[in-house]
């Protein structure tokens, strides 16, 4: 480790708002052990989040921080990457924001592969508004717009994201730690648009409702659960129902928007030229 | 373009105009989406932007790209973007967000017959007070008005000057009519206007507080990647950037952003009248329907009617004060508008009862003609 975390954090603000047990802090750590290891200048690193738990982060850390609009926080990020391609621009959206509301902007700036590294804190649920289901709501779950359980299909959004044409595409659980900050660590060196779901947990809504038990509770489900990409691939959809497919599955060099934008500029400066 | 500037009257559309002008004001970043009647500005501007180093996105709607616009101007860039109503109506949460953390950008709105989808694309002037309380909250906004290729030219550069040192999303309306009429222009050398940039800090990154403004309402702005790391959030924020729910502050912020506007009123009004020195009725109009006003005018004039024309370019923050003097000198003004009667409802608050004010609505998405004002004109 170069550096420690402390270093990124406006300590001042502590203690944070989300709530005791809360996975968020094991995701924002392992996201900030990640930039310590890149050994990322502080004033060339930019976090942009939208609204909800999750994009209650960047107000906590010590980089250029921007707390957006709900949903749209990629959209933000594609315009500061354009304006200032140095910057390492990293998107914290949670299920809610970057699944629901912002879909459309995440699947748009994987398909044009823009620089922005984005990490989404799923934790099944709107937290912030009292715990309705999210995109990511698996279903048959309890949530506080779903009092007879969830009919809805949740997204695959490591799936969804991959299909849409990311150069980078892992999913880790807050259980597994070291190899989520490995994985966000990799998305941010990745050129190109690079996806990280981090699987977390929210006791106090998504836990109580479904009597899933204490955080610490949680996170032993979320271990027990978690199955690497690999073993998945040997197992039947019946043995994978409720499994979470951990691991990378997608990593990948096609030039990045930064880079084709570029070769633009020099065609438009040739024609200007004639 | 390379080298010296000589070409000097072009012919110009109305969004080609608005292109040049956002270029030659310093505008080197555009997000758009498609949207008739304001798609040249897209255009012209994919092909120029890069052309000067600049970039252009197309993004997946009106929303993303009114946000990317806020990025692009947070990392150091003046940015803008064009739309037309349905897509105005769209970008409003980011147009509130861009006001209340006041990131300078510019937002083109060619306004066409609405509601909704309305009359694809033909005028009409609906979207006055869209433009004003279009986004939710109590905020801060500006809106220039021009009614012709050449005043388009000359209110983008201003749109983007005002925008820039008063840290304000700043809308140019413009008419169906005028985006897509081709006219004279004049077009100045970039050594012969005046170029504004955001007022930079001049502390040490330690002692920046991103929003502790001056006594002219307007703090500093450092640009994502300098060294000034802020927080910008649509929270609440006190001086400092951090959110706060201090009833004081929240106070103090709401009515800084509005006075910030009110402090700097004289210099971003912008008006033009023709014969109001002894005119008896007058003609407030904005925006192409200020062309037919005055055409209507000269002709009461020739038949011996006291007539006047009053133009108001910008149209927020309103130029009350010029109304008011109006009013207290005339027996009457007249409104003509291609909407139900919005801008009158701003001309009778300033006429205070002083005069007559009677409206001349037209919504059947032809433009008012001068004819029109000038029977309204005769009947006395």
């Amino acid at each position: 480790m170069a550096k420690s975390i402390d270093e990124y954090l406006r300590t001042q603000f502590m203690p944070h708002i989300w709530c005791p047990g809360c996975g968020h802090g094991i995701v924002l750590n392992a996201l900030l052990r990640a930039v310590a290891r890149l050994d990322l200048p502080k004033d060339q690193v930019c976090v942009v989040s939208g609204i909800g738990c999750a994009s209650r982060a960047p107000g906590y850390l010590d980089f250029n921080t921007l707390h957006t609009t709900h949903g749209r926080a990629i959209a933000f990020a594609t315009g500061i990457k354009l304006a200032n391609p140095d910057l390492h621009v990293i998107v914290v959206t949670g299920d809610g924001d970057g699944a629901a509301i912002g879909g459309n902007h995440l699947i748009h700036a994987a398909r044009r592969n823009m620089g922005v590294t984005t990490v989404m804190f799923n934790n099944s649920i709107y937290g912030m508004t009292n715990g309705q289901y999210s995109p990511l709501t698996p279903s048959g779950m309890f949530a506080a717009t779903a009092p007879y359980g969830n009919v809805e299909r949740n997204f695959d959004m490591c799936e969804l994201v991959r299909a849409s044409g990311a150069n980078y595409v892992a999913r880790a659980t807050v259980a597994q730690a070291r190899q989520l900050s490995t994985y966000i660590e990799r998305a941010i060196e990745n050129p190109g648009f690079a996806f990280v779901e981090a699987v977390g947990s929210c006791p106090t809504y998504f836990g109580r409702r479904n009597k899933l038990g204490s955080s610490l509770q949680m996170l032993e489900t979320l271990k027990k659960n978690s199955v690497t990409a690999a073993a998945a691939a040997k197992l039947d959809p019946a043995e994978l129902r409720g499994k979470i497919i951990i691991g990378e599955f997608y990593r990948g060099d096609a030039p990045g928007y930064i880079e084709l934008y570029d070769g633009v500029i020099e065609r438009a400066k040739e024609a200007a030229g004639k | 373009m390379a080298g010296k500037c000589d070409v000097r009257a072009r012919l110009l559309q109305g969004n080609e105009s608005c292109a040049e002008a956002a270029l030659l004001a310093g505008v080197r970043f555009f997000a758009g989406y498609p949207i008739t009647p304001s798609s040249e500005i897209a255009e012209i501007l994919s092909a120029r932007l890069p052309q000067l180093g600049g970039k252009f996105i197309q993004m997946e709607d009106e929303i993303a790209s009114m946000a990317a616009v806020i990025g692009a101007s947070l990392a150091g860039m003046k940015a803008m973007t064009a739309t037309s109503g349905p897509g105005f109506s769209l970008k409003q949460e980011n147009l509130g967000f861009a006001s209340f953390t006041e990131v300078p950008c510019v937002i083109v709105n060619v306004q066409r017959t609405g509601p909704s989808t309305g009359l694809p694309t033909s005028p009409g002037q609906g979207d006055l007070m869209q433009a004003r309380w279009g986004t939710h909250g109590d905020h801060p906004v500006v809106a220039l008005y021009p009614s012709s290729v050449a005043e388009t030219f000359d209110l983008t550069v201003k749109a983007v000057n005002i925008a820039e040192t008063l840290r304000v999303p700043v809308i140019l309306l413009m008419d169906e009519v005028v985006a897509h009429m081709r006219e004279r222009v004049i077009v100045p050398c970039a050594d012969e206007i005046e170029i504004a940039w955001r007022p930079r800090p001049t502390v040490a990154p330690s002692d920046y507080l991103p929003y502790d403004a001056g006594p002219d309402g307007v703090p500093a702005m450092a640009d994502f990647g300098t060294g000034y790391r802020w927080h910008v959030t649509g929270l609440y924020h006190d001086i400092t950037g951090f959110p706060t729910s201090a009833p004081a502050k929240v106070d103090h912020l709401v009515r800084r952003l509005e006075g910030k506007i009110a402090n700097h009123r004289r210099d971003i009004t912008f008006t033009w009248d023709e014969h109001m020195d002894d005119a008896k009725v007058a003609v407030v109009a904005c925006g192409i329907v200020a062309r037919s006003a005055r055409r209507a005018v000269r002709l009461a004039r020739g038949k011996g009617i006291a007539a006047g024309v009053f133009q108001p370019k910008t149209i927020w923050p309103f130029p009350y004060e010029q109304i008011a003097e109006i009013a207290a000198r005339v027996d009457r003004i007249i409104v003509p508008e291609m909407n139900m009667g919005q801008l009158i409802g701003e001309v009778q608050r300033a006429a205070c009862g002083k005069c007559e004010v009677i409206g001349h609505f037209r919504v059947d998405g032809e433009p008012i003609t001068p004819e029109e004002i000038l029977a309204r004109l005769e009947e006395v």
